[in-house]
């Protein structure tokens, strides 16, 4: 059990770089989630965590000790890969205990440490198995049982799900959830699915183009994203933005969307906008699920307006509707039972309590 | 009923069916009748030589000689058989044969698989160069290579005064020149198809170089290994070359060179003892490939598709 800290992380392959500088401080016992698009940067960080990668410049410490120069092996680190690397010739008590053989501990203590792990992973059945002979889900399985039976400091996801099909995806998140809260330790994991990364993380890291944009909860980083990129990433269908223009009225602002839509800005945000009245390149940045169908009397803080709508895709438990606004597609979530209908205009009401203003020239959440 | 009649399909539509799938079976058999044509000629091809050898060496030198026909044994006898069991030099040379070609093997599988594993893995200043090169030597022909060995070996003579010619033990030096380089390409396509992910985890694990070399690499590759082991014995095994120009002894020759040597006196060829010596030669090799035949195949084909 330790806690990992990442001071001024930087790594150049040749003289790309692909991670500029990275500070973050993991807690013990923390889950931590490492999301972005491809090429973020993320899994360099991981694998510079294990000692995969050479380091151009910063520092790692695992545990209070620098480690830049410590090979993988001294770390005490354990590290899940996406395609498991199980080790083929090995049944799956073997590939579980190879760590553990290779330090030399006593066969007594080995045994009993790879039978309580696999009690945990539902891998007694299949001690004897060689890896070919497993399914998916379960070499996922014996991967994070090789990782855990050896009690390591750290655990290191790198993308561990992305080779399973939806369905087990879904399942093995939970599984590793809860073996996270049973073993409690200290957990990098990373991803490019938004979704694992918030429902696994105690704190998630976005990342992109080597920099990291946010951290925070997942509730954070869902509710205030601090940057255009992270308000654009996080969340599923992605936040609507459109160009907006913000004008003062006789102490009020309003939100110019396009000729027809006019929307007010809540009291309670008049001063944290006032200063950016008349700026160009702003965004509005809104939720699906926070533009819906009129339901009785607007609230302060909620308008509506009326737009054509061109599709509307039915989920079940709420409908879909897409319109353009300003020429960007707009998402808005609605009740199923709502008359609304492609091809036709419909009200719509917007809430602007969960509004977000967005420089588009900074990125910045205003 | 005019208008329904479109809906009936006609006597010529049902029948055209089953003449579609035979049509595609036709050619499917077409197709067969071929291979089979030229599977067959290969077959002649290849085994009629060995056929030929096993006749001759079942005549006595009086039928051999006779005018009879060749493709027909009158008088089988064994005696070619029993007189090369009998006799001590060949027994000799297949004894010398044997330590000459399992000590190029083990000199071969010790220098390979290391030099394969730093090369496939270790990424450092020249390995690719260095990969290209061993394959580039392996195609320098021993046509060329006897003459030059030749003098090296009676410079080494000359100046370190260590008798090199005429030792079978010289063999065991100059084989590896042939196995090596063939055996270490092999073995790096082998190791190069081993995903990354696996050392990678290995080492997380606690494994050094050489711990992830024989515990995890060489049992993954052993197919490769077991091919180029298969590959290293026969061009030790029938080497016929380098046998010919640096032994001359008859306690020193491999079966090779030996047979030529004291079953061909001037002109005068036991033909019946020649061919017996060849097909008991080649006896050995012939078990290995009937028994590991099917990981010489895997082996040599590693690399080209992804598991």
């Amino acid at each position: 059990m330790a806690q990992v800290n990442l001071r001024k992380l930087v790594k150049h392959y040749d003289e790309t770089p692909a991670v500029r500088g990275i500070d973050l401080d993991i807690a013990d016992k923390e889950f931590v989630v490492l999301v972005g698009p491809s090429g973020c940067g993320k899994t360099t960080t991981l694998r510079m965590i294990a000692g995969l990668e050479d380091i151009t410049d910063g520092e790692i410490v695992i545990g209070g000790d620098v480690v830049n120069d410590v090979p993988p092996k001294d770390r005490d680190i354990a590290m899940v890969f996406q395609n498991y690397a199980l080790y083929p010739h090995m049944s799956v008590h073997e590939n579980m205990s190879f760590g553990l053989r290779l330090k030399k501990v006593p066969k007594d203590e080995i045994k009993r440490r790879v039978a309580n792990v696999a009690t945990i992973l539902a891998l007694t059945e299949l001690l004897d198995r060689k890896p070919k002979q497993l399914s998916g889900g379960q070499r996922q399985r014996v991967a994070m049982g090789r990782a855990i039976v050896r009690n390591p400091k750290v655990f290191l996801f790198d993308e561990p799900l992305s080779n399973l099909d939806a369905k087990l995806r879904v399942h093995m998140r939970t599984e590793i959830k809860k073996v996270h809260q049973k073993v409690r330790t200290t957990t990098v994991y990373v991803t490019h699915d938004q979704v694992e990364a918030m429902t696994l993380a105690d704190r998630v890291v976005v990342m992109n183009a080597g920099r990291i944009e946010q951290i925070g909860t997942p509730h954070e980083l869902y509710h205030s994203p601090a940057t255009l990129f992270v308000a654009g990433f996080i969340g599923s269908p992605a936040m609507n933005m459109m160009k907006c223009s913000l004008e003062e009225t006789a102490g009020a602002l309003r939100l110019q969307v396009n000729g027809s839509i006019s929307l007010p800005v809540p009291q309670e945000r008049v001063a944290r906008y006032r200063a950016y009245v008349g700026k160009r390149d702003l965004l509005l940045g809104l939720r699906p699920e926070h533009v819906t169908d009129v339901r009785g009397a607007a609230l302060p803080g909620q308008a509506t307006f009326e737009v054509p709508i061109e599709v509307t895709e039915p989920m079940g438990m709420e409908t879909l509707v897409f319109f353009t606004i300003n020429g960007s597609e707009i998402c808005a979530r609605t009740d199923p039972t709502a008359e609304i209908h492609p091809g036709k205009r419909a009200q719509l009401l917007a809430d602007l309590r969960y509004m977000h203003l967005i420089d588009e020239a900074s990125g910045r959440v205003l | 009923m005019s208008s329904l009649s479109p809906e009936i399909p006609s006597p010529g539509v049902l029948a055209a069916e089953p003449r579609k799938t035979g049509s595609m079976k036709r050619d499917r058999r077409r197709a067969l009748y071929w291979s089979y044509f030229f599977l067959a000629l290969f077959v002649v091809f290849f085994l009629t030589p060995p056929i030929y050898m096993m006749i001759t060496s079942l005549k006595s030198s009086a039928e051999i000689g006779a005018i009879t026909n060749p493709w027909w044994v009158y008088a089988p006898t064994l005696e070619n058989y029993w007189a090369l069991l009998g006799s001590e030099q060949y027994l000799t040379f297949f004894k010398n044969s044997a330590i000459v070609s399992v000590v190029v093997v083990i000199v071969t599988m010790l220098i390979s698989i290391p030099a394969a594993f730093a090369l496939a893995r270790m990424k450092f200043w020249g390995s690719a160069a260095l990969g290209m090169g061993v394959f580039l030597t392996y195609l320098i022909p021993e046509t060329l290579l006897f003459i030059p060995l030749f003098k090296i070996f009676a410079w080494v003579q000359d100046t370190l005064g260590i008798e090199v010619m005429n030792h079978y033990w010289v063999l065991m030096v100059i084989y590896p020149t042939l196995t090596v380089p063939f055996c270490t390409w092999i073995m790096i396509g082998y190791f190069a198809s081993i995903p990354k992910e696996l050392d990678e985890a290995a080492l997380i694990d606690g494994a050094g170089y050489l711990q992830m070399l024989t515990k995890i690499f060489i049992p993954v590759a052993l197919p490769g290994i077991i091919a180029a082991t298969i590959f290293a014995f026969t061009v030790s095994w029938a080497d016929f070359l380098y046998p010919m120009a640096f032994t001359t002894s008859a306690d020193q020759l491999v079966l090779p060179a030996g047979i030529v040597t004291i079953l061909i006196r001037g002109d005068v060829y036991a033909w019946g003892q020649i061919m017996a010596a060849c097909l008991l030669g080649a006896l050995p090799p012939l078990l290995i490939y009937a028994f590991l035949m099917d990981y010489y195949i895997a082996g040599l084909t590693a690399g080209a598709t992804k598991g």
